[in-house]
Parts: structure tokens; C-alpha cells; sequence
């Protein structure tokens, strides 16, 4: 993208001044100062959770800022309602399209603003033909009147885009556009940008994918916790010093600490808490053994079907074994019962959260004390104040951001709904903890705080088994990786061997090396 | 990362396009095309049914239900239901009988401005309450059948029109035909050309299309809602009247499975019942179905009008069936 506008600094076109926005008792934006200028293209940057969507919807009238003012091309100005902010010529395009796909491509870029002939009926064909016209200003060629949903992705999309700029829209917020288009589809999107901003029209661009921010955007502005903490050019920036200030930690930091949150991990030392030996089934896993000391955290490498799912299950009682043994402190646990294990200190956070773990519409409060409610029971009362004790503490330690412990868990975001799955077994007080897919499906900022979770746990002494797809996330977080493949250890990864391209080279088996095989095809098949 | 999170829709081939257009139009006007065919056959099957008499009857027959159904096609437009259509026919039928001491003018305003009233109450509770359809308009079925009950001394009651100009509204006609045949055709003319053309219409669409899009187009989704309550509490009452009118009594209990009847016409005739796209064409040709299969079965003497609720409940469901693979065709 040509910078056409970089020398000359246009007026302002919308600006917020001091906005904060608080919601029961969370703060989602505080003072925070943005500005927008004409033919500007900004990208908004910031973790999920960071502001950047309450900020849109403050700008797009959809909420009302609790405190700070927003000007409209240096006139104070108000949006009751999101009619009010399209009127004032600011308008979104969502990450789903949202048109009606039953319509016609004329029909839904003239909504609500039909041409009618002078007897008040709708003018279908000056309809058609203006919005022929229309798109023609932007390249783009298709029989309007077919109905929405038969075009690709990227063409209704580019439609939705051609309805927000024909209500002379000054500003056109995107929040993340791309995120269902193909490459080429990016590229048209990317020249109507350019075409927008040439005349004079501000783009706000919201999108987690680098490229395309460096591609597309001149200006940045980086939220974290709801509050500015980077203004300026993108030009100036590198890419690792973005991610510092969007995850606020040292450039030093993000460089060696790679992708993921895991701090320091060290072998745990003195007996193993977990001996599993010889564990069989049939088709499923054969001769796998195991040592877990106390604050350690072990990941268990392997691809699809290399049976380390197989290998939790047996190891929390949820999958009967045909032979082998599980010992936990020296006490021999019965196989194929989850209450047996549960008693000896063993718990599994399944992978598929939503399906096999958390109760959505119970509470946090419920969501918690779900499993340890036996135990806080006497004669079948249970008492509130041990419950109140337990998820208090909880809450507390996990940093589980809720409006309170009685917000239904369906509201909370992946990464704290993973939270509270993990506070419901530590309110067990268990010894072993199996992790099965802990951070998948949540968001990168949440990612971090569940592994920064993990090492803590570590810390404390739970002797911790970790599985994950992703590679570094086994690499940074285990002190030492078991590798399995085709149901049996393969190999244990320790120390210096804890990288990367040992484990891959473990996971094809060793008569592979990893050269025969790129690194983008193993993870395709993880 | 790849780019391409989901497949997309590539463009269409003028084959597809093709396709499209044939289920698009088989959709829009399959119930008139099976409805023709039912003429032919019946007319060769049975020579009492092609005659004239018999086709004014048809007529009459649908004409009442038809208003109900225009109604009820721009509620399911907009995605939703409207279960009290029956009751408040009755309603209506019980106000123009009572209403017809003051003449023509009190037989059919009376009706209308109280269903009106009804539609008002009922389309401020789901547009402007955010209530479900189903609940408040199930709550309208019951109540409103209620309040025909206690109006009419607990249906013991059965008010007469003794008024000679009401008792013609009903009974009397022009150029053969009856005139609510004429009334409910008018009231299609005019419901299709704002379907067609009215600015309101195309919102209608777009609420029963997308409600949260057409809400983030800053189109007035709360007042499109609440008029088509309105409208169909209107054409329900009005129905109701002319109904009263050609049978010269408000009875209390007509219209009792009514909207059902309703319902079933307008998604015949190629009404999604998810709302977003229908015609009053289709809707027509749905209540004439109802009303052929009903005479053919007739015809036949022998059968019971059970049967009749059999082979609509199949037809009903074959046009669902059709429906669904339609709107796939079209999708792909």
C-alpha cells in the first residue's frame, strides 16, 4: 500500500477523548484517547479482552461510554443507538457478513433506503442499476439480483462493504474481515480499501493476522487491559516489538520466550506421586509406563492415534485396562472407575470442554463445587459457607474474571470457562493432574495466563501430565516429553533433548528424520 | 495459517444459476401448478365437480380463509407466528352480529377496531417486549376464545344480523361472485403490491431473513414486527365480519383450528416458515388447495372429512419435504 497521505496530517474525522466503559464492577475501557484521521488506515491491536471490541461498539453507538467524550470532525458528538453512529457516517463491517442472505445483492445494499417512483412503490430496476453502478466503482461485477447466499464469502462481503460506504460513511470499522476469505478474496479487499482511503475515508482495522495489519494499515493503536499503551506509526514498529506491547512484556522476552507463557520448568525430584507399568488395551495402547514425580510437569508427546488420549484416560479411570497397574503413592489404584481415582488424587481435564466438561448454564459457584460437592457433604446437606470458602479462594488464585461467582459460565470467555474447569478438580486437592488439550480454543492472551497457571501449579507440587497438539506448548512447559507411537513409548525426551526437533523426530519414529518430512506436514497430521 | 478458514461458495456456473432459477420458481409457484392439475383431474373424475355453482362455492368457501392467511403471510415473513387468528375470527364474527344493530358501518368497524386493538396489544408485547410469538399470540388463542364465550352468555348465545345491507355484505355479490370472494381479492391485490413494492415489505423480508442484520442495518425492526400483528388481528377480524355476515350470526364457536388451517396454507404456497421469502400468490393457491382437496373429497361421498385431515396433513408435509430440498438446491 502507496502512503498518499503520510506527509500532510488531515483534521481529525472521529476522535474519543478520556472513554471509559465499566461493566458490574469490570472496567473493559479506561481513558482512552484515539484518534482517526481523514484517508487514515489504523489498525487496533490488543489481546482478546484488551477493549478492542467494547471500544467498536463505543464507537459505533451500539454502548454508551460511561465517562470521556467522542467528536465527530471536532463536533462533541453522541450515538444513542448504532442508526445514530451509520447516520453520523460511521459504519462496520463484521467478521460474519451481516446482510440477509434470502435477498438480493440490490436489494440488501439498498435496505431501508429503497428509490421509489412517484407513487411510492419500491423502483427495482433504478435499484438495480444504481447498485450495478455502484460496485462497478469498485471492480467488482456480478448480476445483482441474485440472491445474497449464492455468492462466495468474499463477494458478500464485499457487498456488505459497497451498503456501509454508499450511506456516506466517513469512517468504515472492520472488524476482522478477513477471517472467512480466501487469499484472493483478501487481495479485492485490500484494493477497495485502498480505493476508500483515497477518498479520504478512515479505516479501522481490527484483525489478530500480522500480515495483513503491516500490509493494509499506516497507524496502530495497542490496547491492553482497556487502556492505550501505543499510539503511533506502524512503520516504527517490528513485529516482535507489537507483540511486547500487546502481551506487555520486554521485546527480550517475547524473542526467547518464544510463543507461549511457561516460565522456567525443572524435573521434579525425590519418588514418583504416579507409577503406571505395563498399561494395556487392546488396539489402544500396549506396555506403557510411566513415572510422575510431584512438581514436574511431563508432557506426553504423539500424533493423532499414538494414544496419549488413550493413555489419560487410563491413567484417571475413565478407560478399563486389559492389563498393567497404577500406583499412586505406593497405593494400587483400581482401573475403570473415575471415583477410585478421584480418590487417590488422579483428575483429568478433558479435552473437549464443552461437551465433557463444564455445565453452561449452571454458575461458576456450581461450575466448581460440582465435584468436590460429595466431600463439603454431610448426610446429604452440603454446606454454603465451605462452598463459598472453596470458590472464593479459587476465583482468586486462578484470576477467573467474572461479575461474580453466581455469572452463568456460558457468559465467560473460552479462557476462563478452561479456568474453571481446572479450579473444579483443584478443589479436590489432588496429587496428579492430567491435562488433556488445556489451551485449545481459547484465546492467546488466555492461553498464557492457563500455562503461566500450569507452571505455577508446578511450582506447588501437583505432578502435572500434559497433552497438546501444539508442539511448543509441549516443548516450553514440559520439563521432560514422553513421546508414544502406535500405542507403546517410543521415547523420553530430557533436558537439552526437550526441543522441538527431537520431538518431531520421536513422533515419525526415529528410522525417520525430520528432513524427509517438513515440519509444516507433522503438525498438518497432529 | 491457511487464508481459507471455511469453504467458500465458489461463483456459479450458468448451470447452477439454472437450477436455481427452476427451484426458485417451483418453490414460488409449485402450489398453483399442483392446484391446476387437481382442477383437471377432478374435472374429469367427477362431473358435478366442474360447475359453476360448485366453483362460486370454492370460492366462497376460501374467501374467508384467505384473508386470514394474506394476514398471517406477513407475520411468518417475519419469522413469526400467529396462533390467535381463529379466536379472534370469532371475535369478530360475534362484534359484526352484535355491531350490525348500528347498521353496515357498525358490523365491520366495530370488528376492526377491536381485532385491531388485539393486533396493537399483541404486536407491542413481541416487538417492543422482545416476547416469543408463539407465547403471546397462544395467550391470545385462549383469552380472545374466552372473551367470545363470555360475550355470548357461554356460547349459549348465538347473536343473529337481522340487518338486510349487513346480511348482503355476505350473501350478495357482483358479476357472480360473493362479496368476500371480491373483498379478499382486493385485500391480495393490495397485500401483494406492498409485498412487491412497499418500502415496509422489503424490511419485512429482512427481518424474517436476518433480524440481527437487518437490527444492525438501522432498519426499524421493533415497528415492522409490531404492524404485522396488527395487520393480521385486522384481516382476522375483517374475515370474522364477513363470515358473520354470509352465514347472518356471529357463532362462538367458529374458527376453532383456524390458524392452523392458516398456517398450513400460507407454507404451501412457498412461504418459508422461517420467514424471509413468500408471495400471496403462493398463498392463494395454498388456501385454494386446502379447499379443492376438501370439495374433491366431497365428491367422492363416501369419505369422511377425517380423511380430508389425512391427506391435507400428508400434503402439508410432502410441501415441507419439497421445501427443504429446494432451498438446498438453491444453496449449492
Amino acid at each position: 500500500m502507496t502512503e498518499q497521505l503520510s506527509t500532510a496530517a488531515p483534521a481529525p474525522v472521529l476522535e474519543a477523548r478520556g472513554v471509559g466503559k465499566t461493566f458490574t464492577g469490570v472496567t473493559a475501557l479506561q481513558g482512552v484517547d484515539f484518534t482517526l484521521r481523514a484517508g487514515e488506515s489504523l489498525a487496533l491491536m490488543g489481546e482478546n479482552g484488551a477493549g478492542k471490541s467494547t471500544l467498536i461498539k463505543v464507537l459505533t453507538g451500539v454502548y454508551q461510554p460511561d465517562e470521556g467524550e467522542l467528536f465527530l470532525h471536532g463536533e462533541p458528538a453522541s450515538f444513542a443507538k448504532p442508526v445514530d453512529a451509520q447516520h453520523a457516517g460511521i459504519s462496520t463491517i463484521y467478521q460474519e457478513v451481516n446482510l440477509v442472505p434470502l435477498m438480493t445483492v440490490a436489494q440488501n445494499i439498498f435496505l431501508g433506503r429503497e428509490p421509489r417512483n412517484r407513487f411510492g412503490l419500491i423502483d427495482f430496476r433504478k435499484m438495480q442499476e444504481d447498485a450495478r453502478a455502484l460496485l462497478a466503482t469498485y471492480d467488482i461485477h456480478v448480476d445483482v439480483r441474485r440472491p445474497l447466499r449464492s455468492l462466495a464469502l468474499g463477494m458478500q462481503q464485499m457487498v456488505a462493504l459497497a451498503r456501509a460506504v454508499s450511506i456516506d460513511a466517513r469512517v468504515v470499522i472492520m472488524d476482522e474481515p478477513t477471517s472467512s476469505l480466501e487469499a484472493r478474496e483478501v487481495e479485492t479487499l485490500f484494493r477497495v480499501i485502498g480505493m476508500l482511503r483515497s477518498q479520504g475515508i478512515a479505516i479501522v482495522y481490527v484483525s489478530h493476522r500480522m500480515d495483513e495489519i503491516f500490509t493494509i494499515c499506516e497507524t496502530v493503536t495497542v490496547l491492553r487491559d482497556g487502556k492505550v499503551v501505543h499510539n503511533g506509526r506502524l512503520a516504527d514498529l517490528s513485529r516482535v516489538e507489537l507483540v511486547a506491547l500487546m502481551l506487555g512484556r520486554s521485546v527480550e522476552k517475547v524473542k526467547r520466550g518464544g510463543v507461549t507463557a511457561f516460565g522456567e520448568v525443572k524435573e521434579g525430584e525425590g519418588e514418583p506421586v504416579l507409577t503406571a507399568r505395563d498399561m494395556s488395551r487392546k488396539h489402544q495402547i500396549s506396555g506403557i509406563g510411566l513415572d510422575i514425580r510431584p512438581g514436574e510437569v511431563v508432557g506426553l508427546g504423539g500424533l493423532l492415534g499414538s494414544g496419549r488420549s488413550e493413555t489419560l484416560k487410563a491413567m484417571a479411570g475413565v478407560m478399563q485396562l486389559d492389563e498393567g497397574s497404577l500406583t499412586v503413592d505406593g497405593k494400587r489404584v483400581r482401573s475403570g472407575s473415575v471415583a477410585a481415582a478421584i480418590k487417590a488424587g488422579v483428575v483429568m481435564l478433558p479435552e473437549d470442554r464443552k461437551a465433557e466438561g463444564i455445565i453452561p448454564n449452571l454458575s461458576i459457584r456450581d461450575n466448581i463445587v460440582l465435584a468436590a460437592l460429595p466431600r463439603l457433604s454431610r448426610a446429604g446437606f452440603t454446606s454454603r459457607a465451605k462452598q463459598d470458602a472453596i470458590v472464593d479462594v479459587f476465583m482468586k488464585r486462578l484470576r477467573i474474571k467474572a461479575a461474580s461467582p453466581n455469572q452463568v459460565v456460558s457468559e465467560l470467555s473460552g479462557g476462563n470457562q478452561q479456568k474453571v474447569m481446572i479450579a473444579r478438580w483443584l478443589a479436590m486437592n489432588p496429587k496428579v493432574l492430567l491435562l488433556d488439550e488445556p489451551t485449545r480454543g481459547i484465546d492467546v492472551g488466555a492461553k498464557a495466563e492457563v500455562q503461566a497457571l500450569i507452571n505455577e501449579l508446578a511450582d506447588e507440587g501437583l505432578a502435572i501430565v500434559l497433552v497438546s497438539s501444539e508442539l511448543e506448548e509441549v516443548v516450553e512447559g514440559s520439563a521432560r516429553v514422553v513421546v508414544l507411537r502406535d500405542g507403546s513409548v517410543e521415547r523420553e525426551l530430557r533436558g537439552s533433548e526437550v526441543t522441538e526437533h527431537h520431538l518431531m523426530a520421536a513422533l515419525v519414529g526415529e528410522n525417520h528424520s525430520p528432513a524427509e518430512e517438513s515440519p509444516a506436514e507433522i503438525k498438518e497430521r497432529l | 495459517m491457511s487464508l481459507a478458514l471455511e469453504p467458500s461458495v465458489g461463483p456459479a456456473t450458468t448451470k447452477q444459476v439454472t437450477r436455481e432459477r427452476i427451484a426458485g420458481n417451483v418453490q414460488r409457484y409449485g402450489a398453483a401448478i399442483v392446484l391446476g392439475l387437481l382442477l383437471v383431474v377432478g374435472s374429469f373424475a367427477f362431473p358435478t365437480f366442474p360447475t359453476l355453482s360448485n366453483f362460486t362455492n370454492i370460492a366462497t368457501q376460501s374467501s374467508f380463509l384467505l384473508i386470514v392467511a394474506v394476514g398471517m403471510t406477513f407475520v411468518i415473513l417475519t419469522g413469526g407466528i400467529d396462533l390467535s387468528v381463529g379466536s379472534v375470527y370469532a371475535l369478530g364474527g360475534i362484534l359484526a352480529a352484535y355491531g350490525s344493530t348500528w347498521g353496515i358501518a357498525g358490523a365491520v368497524l366495530l370488528p376492526l377496531l377491536v381485532c385491531g386493538v388485539v393486533g396493537i396489544l399483541q404486536g407491542l408485547l413481541i416487538a417492543y417486549g422482545g416476547m416469543a410469538p408463539f407465547i403471546v399470540t397462544l395467550a391470545g388463542l385462549l383469552g380472545i376464545r374466552g372473551l367470545v364465550f363470555a360475550l355470548t352468555n357461554e356460547g349459549a348465545n348465538t347473536p343473529l344480523i337481522k340487518d338486510a345491507a349487513v346480511t348482503a355484505l355476505g350473501q350478495g355479490g357482483i358479476l357472480g361472485l360473493r362479496w368476500p370472494v371480491v373483498i379478499a381479492v382486493v385485500v391480495v391485490v393490495i397485500g401483494s403490491v406492498l409485498l412487491a413494492r412497499g418500502r415496509g415489505s422489503q424490511t419485512v423480508l429482512a427481518v424474517g431473513g436476518s433480524e440481527s442484520a437487518a437490527v444492525l442495518m438501522g432498519l426499524p425492526v421493533a415497528r415492522v414486527k409490531f404492524s404485522v400483528y396488527v395487520v393480521s388481528g385486522l384481516c382476522a377480524g375483517l374475515a370474522g365480519a364477513l363470515n358473520a355476515a354470509y352465514s347472518s350470526s356471529g357463532v362462538p364457536t367458529v374458527g376453532v383450528g383456524l390458524e392452523l388451517s392458516a398456517i398450513a396454507a400460507v407454507v404451501i404456497g412457498g412461504t418459508l416458515l422461517t420467514g424471509g421469502r413468500g408471495n400471496l400468490i403462493g398463498t392463494t393457491a395454498g388456501v385454494l388447495l386446502l379447499t379443492v382437496i376438501q370439495n374433491l373429497i366431497n365428491q367422492v361421498g363416501s369419505l369422511t372429512s377425517s380423511v380430508q385431515a389425512v391427506v391435507s396433513g400428508i400434503f402439508l408435509a410432502v410441501v415441507v419435504i419439497i421445501q427443504t430440498v429446494l432451498s438446498r438446491t438453491q444453496r449449492l
